[in-house]
């Protein structure tokens, strides 16, 4: 049993990226509120008309950009070992084929068949 | 907070025998034999519940037990035999034989490693505790919904289901993230990955597999139990809940939950055929790589349990097309095992039998299993004993045989005795006989028509004479296992005295003493290849010295310690609170739980 | 072997410390727990037999006029809560890595004062919607809702019991550099609660 020197955890960022990433975080949460306001209260005219069509995509977008910095930065996958980010993505990947799958059977199915009204 | 595993306590001051050393031990061996005893005799049950299935399809139209006492018997002898016995038999050999053949003195965190074990029991004993008030789980071991709403179970058996394999669970997860942290972690210098043991390999996919879809039974049956407790309609379509959604989130478990039956079988059987072959497994890069696709590709088919469900084509296309792909990996691992005894100077002792015995019956099982893999075949096949008689291969005639096989090749080892070999055998051609006669007719009992979980047939359906036929086979088998018993008590204490190495063996386990002591290596070995017994044998010309046991003054030890069990305690009793019903048994249980986590982390080194 | 040399150099096969390993590998079983509660509420979404809805305007068989039930406001205060106490956990452990006891103790307070204040919201939110009508058993939205996000809140929970413990650790001078780790797995639980968040705002709160 010995330290494998491959291995070796890198030095971590100190409170100014961390301060930064967290306004990061902020800014983005701001936007995905006013993306969902525009698209849903202001769906009207203008860029709320614009946003309507794509509002999913563009919200999973931007949380999935807060994901990524809280893992990378905060959760220190960036500079850390390898096999730390393996451990997180990979059931990240089965989990989103999951729900990608029963989405997709869900949505289908109904299509097929139908509920009858309530 | 509590540092490392290894603690300063000299190994010669610990507690070695009585009742409280075994309760508060953290000796993965120990507990792995824990494991085999309680696995082994649940497994027993399961199989008394088996007999009681037979003897009622014996003959048709009989009543020797009721309709309802007939599901409980199937539903428990299902659930019994898979998360009672061959998990605990499987967690048996990852317990005392990972740490060992990597090089190690112990699992990376050995209180949870006892916690696991007590919780296990925990549930195995929630689990059967039903049938004290008449009220064992009845609703098969899928437990498709919506009959197991309250609606249509109002006993507790559903709810004791449900409870008891959330225990098992937590369970199987801890142990689960141990084994992981233990076999990534914690190898000997020179053991990389592509060197491990084919079985630690195996059991390293496996605990992967039990990380990933464990989540998704505890949070199916959370919903089922807020269903049938607290008012929410999930899987009651009265309320716009889907019955259906149940059966996928089952499956998204219960299919990887079948490989994690089938890969410690799998990595027994490759460590066993190379010694009686006196050749190295074949192909073991193919070997680790097929495991890992099989393991990765078994989160893409479950669906394949649901071909009557009316999916449409183009879901039963994809499940389909994923369940034949499947066949492929496991196909190269059935070559790679002929390939490792071709040409090889066999020895047919009673482990290699049982390993010849998992292959052959294996491809059996594998046969029936493709044949599923396709819809409209399936149409047909579903729900009839041709799916019994399936499983039964693979389960039985696969993992069963693999840990019987494994049981003769390493009892020596844990004991310090070898069984009987001329009883090994006896056992194994009953075992063959039995096996074959009470699982082979299923295949076209169920082409003929004959449906699973019926508790009687109509006289003239002539569904009669392969009924008896298999009730007969059943017994038989019941004599093998008897035989089996008799040898392993016999044995024990009267079996010939076993050297280090009995069979020839290749890897770390066959260097140490039989039993070996409580800190496994006097010093850790170093390795520099795959089967390093044959490769230190191969430079010294001739078999090495029987090992010398040691003092161990100056080996540090992990301690014992009471607050895995006083947690597993914790556990119970809050879960035992929703059989109850009385939310105060639920917050003792916390209070218990939290108490032990806290004196566990804050016990001193 | 000294405590030092020990935490920052562990003797294990991949030089990583094994507790720090199993934090890691049961993050990525938590993700499939959580996968699960995602999947079960976006399947339902929609499928709800009666309201009140999370995003439509719903009138009563009696006639009574509910409006959407979620409230955004709140929730987004709450949200951005938990993403600073992310930030505030990882200057704790800094000052914890880099032996300022202040910096430490501050940031880890702040920490668990969010946690507190999520909770607290998560519960008036609960308490609020049962009071609007919404229950677990109303329909398929109330189950799949208090579900999802009720384990989740009982993860804020137990991760807010933790960094609190570890909170107390430092408070008696139990928390040196050489013991970061301790703050370190705790934060690791905190980020994870803190991410899935991330996924259940957006996901329940803001789409339609």
């Amino acid at each position: 049993m010995s330290a494998s020197a491959e291995q070796h955890e890198h030095e971590h960022p100190g409170p100014a990226i961390y301060l930064r990433i967290g306004l990061v975080l902020f800014i983005l949460t701001a936007a995905e509120v006013a993306v969902y306001e525009l698209a849903y209260h202001h769906a009207g005219s203008g860029l709320g008309a614009l946003l309507h069509p794509i509002v999913i995509p563009i919200l999973l977008l931007l949380s999935a950009v807060k994901f990524a910095l809280v893992a990378m930065f905060y959760m220190h996958l960036k500079q850390d070992s390898k096999i730390f980010s393996g451990l997180f993505v990979i059931p990240i990947m089965i989990a989103a084929f999951i729900i990608a799958v029963l989405m997709t059977l869900f949505s289908y199915l109904y299509l097929l068949h139908p509920r009858p009204p309530a | 907070m509590a540092t490392s595993a290894l603690d300063h306590a000299p190994a010669h001051a610990h507690e070695k025998s009585g009742l409280w050393s075994w309760i508060t031990t953290v000796d993965h061996k120990r507990i792995g034999i824990l494991y085999g005893a309680s696995a082994f005799i649940f497994f027993l049950l399961g199989g008394l519940e088996a007999l009681l299935i037979r003897v009622q399809l014996a003959n048709p139209e009989q009543h020797v037990v009721s309709p309802e006492t007939y599901n409980q018997l199937f539903t428990m002898h299902g659930t019994t035999m898979i998360f009672l016995g061959v998990m605990p038999l499987s967690a048996m050999f990852f317990n005392y034989l990972i740490p060992i053949m990597i090089g190690a003195r112990d699992v990376a965190f050995p209180r949870l490693n006892a916690m696991s074990y007590w919780v296990f029991l925990a549930g195995g004993l929630l689990l059967n505790a039903s049938w004290l008030v008449h009220a064992a789980p009845d609703q098969g071991w899928f437990g498709y919904a919506n009959l197991t709403e309250r609606q249509y179970s109002p006993g507790p058996n559903v709810d004791f289901w449900i409870v008891g394999l959330q225990v098992l669970g937590i369970a199987s997860l801890a142990a689960a993230v141990n084994f992981f942290v233990t076999i990534i972690n914690l190898r000997t210098k020179g053991m990389r990955l592509m060197r491990m043991p084919m079985f630690v390999w195996m059991s390293l996919v496996t605990q992967v597999l039990l990380l990933l879809a464990f989540p998704v039974i505890t949070v199916a049956l959370v919903m089922l139990m807020m269903d049938r407790n607290f008012g929410t309609h999930f899987f009651i379509p009265a309320g716009g809940g889907d019955p259906i959604l149940w059966q996928h989130l089952f499956w998204v478990f219960g299919h990887p939950e079948v490989y994690i039956l089938i890969l410690p079988a799998f990595g027994i059987v490759s460590e066993i055929l190379p010694v009686f072959s006196r050749k190295p497994l074949f192909g073991y890069a193919a070997m680790v790589f097929s495991g890992c696709f099989i393991a990765f590709l078994g989160f893409g088919v479950w669906s394949h349990h649901m071909f009557s469900t009316g999916m449409g084509p183009f879901a039963d296309t994809f499940f389909s097309l994923m369940t034949m792909l499947i066949a492929i990996p496991t196909g190269v691992k059935i070559f790679n095992w002929i390939g490792t005894i071709w040409g090889g100077r066999l020895e047919f002792k009673t482990p290699m039998l049982f390993a010849l015995g998992f292959i052959a019956m294996f491809i059996i099982g594998g046969l029936s299993g493709v044949m599923h893999s396709s819809p409209p075949a399936d149409l047909q096949q579903t729900d009839t004993y041709f799916v019994v008689a399936h499983f039964h291969y693979v389960l039985f005639g696969g993992s069963i045989f693999a840990l019987t096989a494994g049981a003769y090749y390493w009892f020596p080892k844990m004991s310090g005795r070898m069984l009987d070999e001329g009883l090994g055998k006896v056992h194994f051609w009953l075992m063959m006989l039995g096996f074959n006669l009470t699982f082979f007719p299923m295949h076209f009992l169920g082409l003929n028509g004959m449906p699973r979980r019926v508790y009687t047939y109509p006289a003239d359906l002539n569904f009669g004479f392969w009924n008896m036929m298999e009730t007969v086979g059943a017994f038989v088998l019941m004599v093998s296992l008897l035989v089996f018993i008799y040898n392993l008590l016999r044995s024990v204490r009267h079996g010939v005295v076993a050297p280090a190495d009995p069979w020839g063996g290749a890897t770390l386990e066959w260097a140490i003493p039989s039993p070996p002591q409580e800190w496994n290596f006097a010093e850790i070995p170093e390795v520099s290849g795959r089967d390093p017994l044959w490769e230190w044998e191969r430079a010294r010309g001739g078999k090495l010295p029987e090992p010398q046991r040691v003092s161990g003054k100056g080996i540090h030890l992990p301690n014992p310690s009471y607050w895995p069990i006083v947690t597993a305690i914790g556990i119970l009793v809050f879960f035992t609170g929703f059989i109850v019903g009385f939310p105060y048994v639920n917050i003792a249980g916390v209070l218990v739980t939290f108490i032990g986590i806290y004196s566990w982390a804050f016990e001193p080194a | 072997m000294s405590q030092d040399a020990h935490a920052m150099h562990p003797e294990t096969s991949t030089g990583l410390d094994s507790r720090k390993m199993a934090i890691w590998t049961f993050i990525g079983s938590e993700c499939l727990f959580f996968a699960t509660l995602i999947s079960t509420y976006v399947v339902y979404r929609g499928k709800s037999l009666t309201g009140p809805f999370p995003h439509a305007e719903w009138t009563s068989p009696t006639g009574q006029v509910f409006e959407p039930i979620l409230e955004i406001k709140l929730v987004t205060v709450g949200t951005a809560l938990l993403l600073f106490s992310s930030l505030f956990v990882v200057l704790a452990l800094y000052g914890a890595q880099h032996n300022k006891r202040g910096m430490l103790l501050g940031w880890l307070g702040a920490t668990i004062m969010c946690g507190v204040f999520f909770v607290s919201m998560q519960v008036y939110e609960f308490t609020h919607f049962v009071h609007k009508g919404l229950k677990l058993s109303t329909n398929l939205f109330g189950a799949s809702f208090f579900t999802l996000t009720g384990f989740h809140g009982t993860h804020v929970t137990i991760g807010v019991i933790w960094l609190f413990t570890v909170f107390l650790l430092a408070l008696r001078r139990k928390l040196p550099p050489e013991k970061a780790l301790n703050l370190e797995l705790a934060a690791l639980y905190w980020h994870f609660v803190d991410v899935v968040w991330i996924v259940i705002f957006p996901v329940v709160y803001l789409m339609d």
